[in-house]
């Protein structure tokens, strides 16, 4: 097993990556991104406020595309820019695809476009810049098949 | 900003003022970025990424704002121009708050142990807005994430405070129009009872309800209560315009859709109009037996019991 080759081109589409919208990936994403806004996580307050129920918050959005694209790219990969902009709300029971397309390659730096698409129309998009070291050529002597295996595979995921 | 917006929007103009001045100096992240909130922030995004656990572990960089946030203490080093831009909005009716966009770049990763201090200044003020969710102004911070007065990252955050607007209340269902004359129809429709007109006389059934015969102009009459089975006389199907009140739930998407109405023929003879349920609204056709059944629809007016047909699975 090797670590997967990302081709970074102009054009290469990311596979999408679907996001359940629970009540308790709003609530969980607000508490963890240190947002308390009623609306994130009390659906009678966000009733008052003119939303039908709660709905995520714009820091959990920035966290899914963000892991959307290094999910992508591996673990070497570093974020440069992520800029997002809300439209469509997400809500519990929906379900958000998120998907990706590089728009353009600088060198090992890729910009990639994100929409994240949900029942309501366009819950986020965004400009993701990221940077993925190429491997280094040619491969250090003492890195040996073995260690080469032991890399984790960022595809290995739950 | 031109003389007639300052004249057309006043407090537009109030706000704009406020552009330029800081929106917090010197503020300092409650914790230092650590491995626990790193995890938690992991654990709700499903993000496996190995680069942020482990000895050599960095934050998601996307946590930068989560770093400067006030939690339920609230902001330190927010300033008086912020919280006052922001009060004058809520003295004006603009008391919800929603974020619209995160424009973040990370100059370098940040690592357990990095202390964030962060300044903000507030870039620019929208002139009043109508949106979906309301009226209001978009309000853009630019935040400048340090540790130890190194530059790490920018976070330009835009809100829109905006006054709710209203949502119209949920139209009620059409009520039928309930006169001497066909009160006992409805009286048996509140009871789950589909009740003919008979013509005491000649024994000619009728409907709608009416205060003589067409048959013979007898006046006087007595009930049959139909036994519910029926068949579809003629229909049309309803696309369009949809009607709020038809619509099942408060869902944006849910407008009613298109939907059969059909003049049912009664195995007694009379023919009703209603809607025929349980069969999609392209599968009804001339023939097709149905069986009445009563449905409450409950709405701002109250509950309204309504006769409806549900088509017969295998004919009759």
């Amino acid at each position: 097993m090797t670590a997967p080759t990302r081709v970074l081109a102009a054009g290469v589409q990311l596979p999408p990556l679907e996001i359940p919208v629970t009540r308790t990936l709003i609530v969980a994403g607000a508490i963890a991104s240190r947002d308390y806004q009623d609306v994130h996580h009390d659906a009678e307050l966000a009733r008052q406020k003119g939303s039908p129920d709660v709905f995520m918050n714009i820091l959990t959005t920035n966290g899914l595309v963000g892991r959307y694209v290094t999910d992508h790219f591996g673990p070497t990969a570093v974020l440069r820019k992520v800029a997002i902009r809300l439209g469509a709300p997400n809500r519990p029971g929906d379900t958000m695809v998120l998907t990706g397309r590089i728009e353009a390659v600088d060198g090992d730096t890729a910009t990639v476009r994100v929409v994240g698409a949900n029942a309501l129309g366009r819950h986020v998009t965004g400009t993701v810049t990221v940077t993925v070291p190429t491997d280094p050529a040619p491969p250090a002597p003492a890195r040996t098949r073995e260690t080469v295996a032991a890399a984790p595979d960022p595809k290995d995921r739950s | 900003m031109s003389t007639a917006d300052v004249v057309s929007d006043p407090l537009g103009a109030r706000l704009k003022a406020y552009e330029g001045a800081p929106a917090a100096v010197a503020g300092v992240g409650k914790d230092p970025v650590n491995a626990p909130m790193i995890r938690h922030w992991c654990e709700a995004m499903g993000d496996t990424n190995p680069a942020y656990s482990g000895p050599d572990a960095i934050a998601p960089p996307t946590m930068l704002q989560a770093w400067t946030m006030g939690g339920l203490s609230g902001h330190e080093g927010r300033t008086g121009a912020y919280d006052e831009l922001l009060s004058l909005l809520d003295t004006s009716g603009c008391t919800a708050v929603v974020a619209t966009d995160c424009e973040q770049e990370y100059l370098r990763p940040l690592r357990p142990g990095d202390r964030v201090t962060f300044d903000s200044v507030i870039e620019s003020v929208s002139g009043r807005k109508t949106t979906k969710l309301g009226t209001g102004y978009f309000v853009t911070t630019r935040t400048d994430v340090r540790v130890e007065g190194e530059l790490v990252g920018t976070h330009r955050f835009r809100i829109l405070k905006y006054a709710p607007a209203r949502r119209p209340p949920r139209a009620a269902r059409p009520r039928p129009v309930v006169d001497r004359d066909n009160a006992g129809f409805w009286q048996g429709v509140s009871e789950h009872r589909l009740l003919i007109q008979r013509c005491a006389d000649c024994g000619t059934v009728r409907h709608p309800w009416l205060p003589g015969c067409n048959a013979c102009g007898c006046l006087d009459w007595d009930t049959v209560e139909a036994s519910g089975a029926g068949t579809v006389y003629s229909y049309v199907v309803m696309h369009h315009p949809p009607f709020p009140a038809f619509t099942e739930s408060g869902h944006a998407t849910d407008a009613a859709g298109p939907y059969a109405v059909a003049l049912v023929e009664l195995a007694e003879g009379v023919r009703m109009v209603s809607n025929v349920v349980g069969v999609p609204y392209d599968k009804v056709r001339i023939g097709l037996p149905v069986r009445a059944e009563f449905r409450t629809y409950e709405d701002a007016e109250g509950a309204l019991v309504l006769p409806v047909f549900r088509g017969v699975e295998g004919g009759e």
